[in-house]
């Protein structure tokens, strides 16, 4: 019987290799598109500076950053179609604004507010827009991969030409339900693209002990379609990807597993310090990956951005989150009646008989019956 | 009306459902070619093809997540789970997603998934073929959780769950599957969710049973009617949302409480409709309320006769509830 070699792999950056770019802009991109995915992820980078702070303030009560994922996220988004299903986790941020997702209604989110969509009954950043397709977050890790497959499915069946993508990270793909939804997509053939952001970190377990698979990517050759890594902080490496991902499943090719080899900058929440199981040294190179400055150099170099062009554009995005913040914050909570609300599609007799004496016994209700 | 078994009343509601809306599309185990085994899916595959009659590999939380996923797009899935023991690996589906998506999104993505198990003992199936844990999927809010007893209820009841719009865990006595065939109503027979059924009228004591413990309770009512003591059966089909109204108003009349299920008495759903008693019936109560179950072990194998309450059982309950006080 042959022996595992060796203990698993204590750094994912001695021995990961990052694929490097091709070099060439992804047809059908311009400098102008490529200048549009830049101040969306500013825009990202933007809303999780104030994310973190506002948490650290009291204003919201916990905030995931993007920092670092955001080329992954917006060459993913940028490369499919608004008619396209998106089942995030809960550190897709930047595919929310992305797909035009107003900020103000992230922002509610954030602060589980009136206006938000989800009447505040989630952590923040577990976003839901019906209207965007963008489906509901949850925290488990890894159920929302097989949704994506029965998205895929149901559309096909209705006859409509677009695809689900599932969004999860490193430490999903050793979830449950990676399995369940991998397995079922290739049995079906089903349109589906598997956006595995591979952050090199699941909180504290680096990406080797997670798995003695050689790459995350290869795991799709088991369930019989192919998977790919790309270098997930090169936006256009991404974009081309997921394009060619996406025609693939939409002509009847079925699932792709996309490995986006990328690096979580920030904590893994506001309530984690990576200090304790990463090195200053590791943050730093990757540091010097980091997609923003990389997109930023490439359309400099093109000469299709100048550096106050890229200042402009920061400013912008930073007023742009002030501004948001300045205009959800003053929202009231959610009224407390709708605690009781979409439980079901109606108040069963027990639910409001729950809610009339909730609310009969609320500070100033006078103890009154409704 | 026709004379159909439970099982064909299942077969019937699918098939209606699915010749109605093209919507509806079935997904599980063995459900295909094999039509379920035990036959809920016959003949189905044939008539409406694979896109809508999909056998699936063997991965519950795969069948699940896909239904849900289903759902979110606008179908109307309905999954079956071979057997209830064996739907613990989707729990997480249906505890995490299915049950809260409605609720977390503030209403935005709805989620009608029917999830179809055979549940309960009387077959032989020890330990893996027999359990009812009920209590298990009726604590979760957000999940409606239907039984049958009957093939009419079973096709009306399954044809309401499917145009629902909240998710069902519709459950079906195995046990009873053929051997008490009835009438059951032609056509798009409804039977509304939520909905108890007084299977029985009397005086004397109200017993409250559902699933395959209606037809046990039936029986030990009908032998008491000999000694005078006229015993009235609620069947209560829905165990959420549950008729609180018909269960109240049974026990103002009858001033006592039989509660009859398989399942573990320990925190059973029979707890619950004894604190429903305690907290809202007190007053109309002449005598303690009375469980009848399954005992607190895990299902046995050879003593399964032994384990299940029996006419025997319910009849005693039955007696010494009412010569009580
Ligand atoms: C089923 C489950 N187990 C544990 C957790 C706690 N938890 C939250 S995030 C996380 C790590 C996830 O890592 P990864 O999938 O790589 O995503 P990332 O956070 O890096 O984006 C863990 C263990 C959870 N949310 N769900
Ligand atoms: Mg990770």
């Amino acid at each position: 019987m042959a022996r595992p070699s060796g203990p698993p792999r204590e750094s994912p950056l001695s021995v990961q290799a990052v694929p490097v770019t091709s070099g060439r802009a992804p047809e059908g991109l311009t400098a102008a598109d490529r200048k549009r995915m830049l101040r969306v992820m500013l825009l990202s980078r933007a809303l999780d500076e104030r994310g973190m702070t506002l948490q650290r303030q009291g204003r919201i009560g916990f905030y995931v950053p993007v920092e670092g994922q955001e080329g992954a996220q917006v060459g993913c988004a940028v490369a499919l179609d608004p008619k396209d299903w998106l089942c995030p986790g809960y550190r897709e941020t930047a595919v929310a604004l992305s797909r035009g997702i107003p900020l103000r209604q992230l922002l509610s989110q954030l602060y589980g507010d009136r206006a938000d969509l989800c009447q505040g009954r989630q952590m923040p950043n577990h976003f839901a827009f019906r209207e965007f397709r963008f489906v509901s977050a949850s925290s488990p890790i890894g159920t929302q991969i097989p949704h994506a497959v029965g998205l895929a499915l149901a559309a096909r069946l209705k006859g409509e030409k677009v695809v689900s993508v599932a969004f999860f990270g490193d430490g999903a793909t050793s979830s449950n339900d990676f399995h369940s939804g991998m397995n079922f997509a290739g049995v079906y053939r089903a349109p589906v693209i598997f956006f595995c952001q591979n952050n090199q970190w699941a909180i504290s377990l680096p990406r080797s002990k997670q798995t003695r698979s050689e790459t995350l990517a290869q795991k799709a050759e088991a369930y019989g379609f192919s998977g790919l890594q790309v270098d997930g902080n090169d936006v256009e490496a991404v974009y081309a990807a997921v394009k060619e991902a996406r025609a693939r499943a939409i002509a009847g090719g079925g699932p792709t597993l996309i490995e986006a080899v990328t690096y979580r900058m920030g904590p893994h929440t506001t309530s984690d310090d990576p200090r304790r199981y990463r090195s200053a040294e590791e943050l730093a190179l990757w540091k010097s990956r980091d997609p923003v400055e990389r997109l930023k150099e490439t359309l400099v170099r093109e000469h299709a951005l100048t550096e106050e062009e890229f200042d402009q554009f920061l400013e912008a995005a930073r007023a742009e989150v002030a501004a948001a913040i300045q205009e959800v914050e003053p929202l009231p909570p959610p009224d407390p009646g709708t605690l009781f609300d979409d439980v079901f599609a109606r108040r069963t007799p027990q639910l409001e008989e729950q809610r009339a004496a909730f609310l009969a016994e609320l500070p100033g209700s006078g103890g009154r019956k409704e | 009306m026709t004379e159909l078994t439970l099982i064909q009343g299942v077969n019937q509601a699918l098939r209606e459902a699915m010749k109605a809306d093209p919507d509806v599309v079935l997904l599980g185990e063995d459900i295909g070619v094999n039509g379920g085994v035990f036959r809920a899916t016959e003949g189905l595959l044939k008539e409406f093809g694979e896109d809508r009659v999909m056998d699936t590999p063997l991965n519950e939380s795969g069948i699940v997540g896909t239904a849900v996923g289903m759902a979110l797009y606008g179908l109307k899935p309905v999954a079956e789970i071979q057997f209830l023991d064996f739907i613990y690996p989707a729990f997480d589906q249906i505890v995490s997603e299915l049950a809260k998506l409605r609720y977390r999104s503030g209403g935005q993505f709805p989620c009608h998934v029917v999830l179809r198990a055979p549940y309960g003992g009387g077959i032989k199936g020890g330990l893996y073929h027999s359990q009812s844990t009920e209590q298990l999927f009726a604590s979760i809010p957000g999940l409606k959780v239907v039984v049958p007893s009957t093939p009419a209820d079973a096709k009306g009841l399954l044809l309401s769950s499917i145009f629902d719009e909240d998710p069902v865990l519709f459950l079906e006595p195995k046990r009873i599957y053929r051997s008490l065939p009835g009438e059951v109503p032609d056509g798009d027979h409804r039977v509304p969710l939520g909905t108890a059924r007084v299977a029985r009228e009397g005086s004397d004591v109200s017993v409250f049973a559902y699933g395959a413990m209606v037809p046990v309770a039936q029986q030990a009512c009908q032998g008491l009617d000999a000694q005078g003591i006229h015993a009235e059966l609620i069947d209560l089909r829905s165990l959420v949302p549950l008729d609180e109204a018909a269960l109240l108003r049974s026990v103002e009349k009858t001033g006592r409480a039989v509660i009859v299920h398989e399942a573990p008495r320990f925190c059973g759903y029979g707890a619950e409709i004894a604190a429903l008693l305690a907290e809202k019936a007190l007053y109309s109560l002449k005598a303690p309320v009375v469980r009848v179950t399954g005992y607190d072990t895990p299902f046995p194998y050879a003593l399964e006769h032994l384990y299940l309450p029996s006419v025997d059982r319910v009849s005693r309950a039955i007696e010494r509830t009412v010569r009580a006080a």
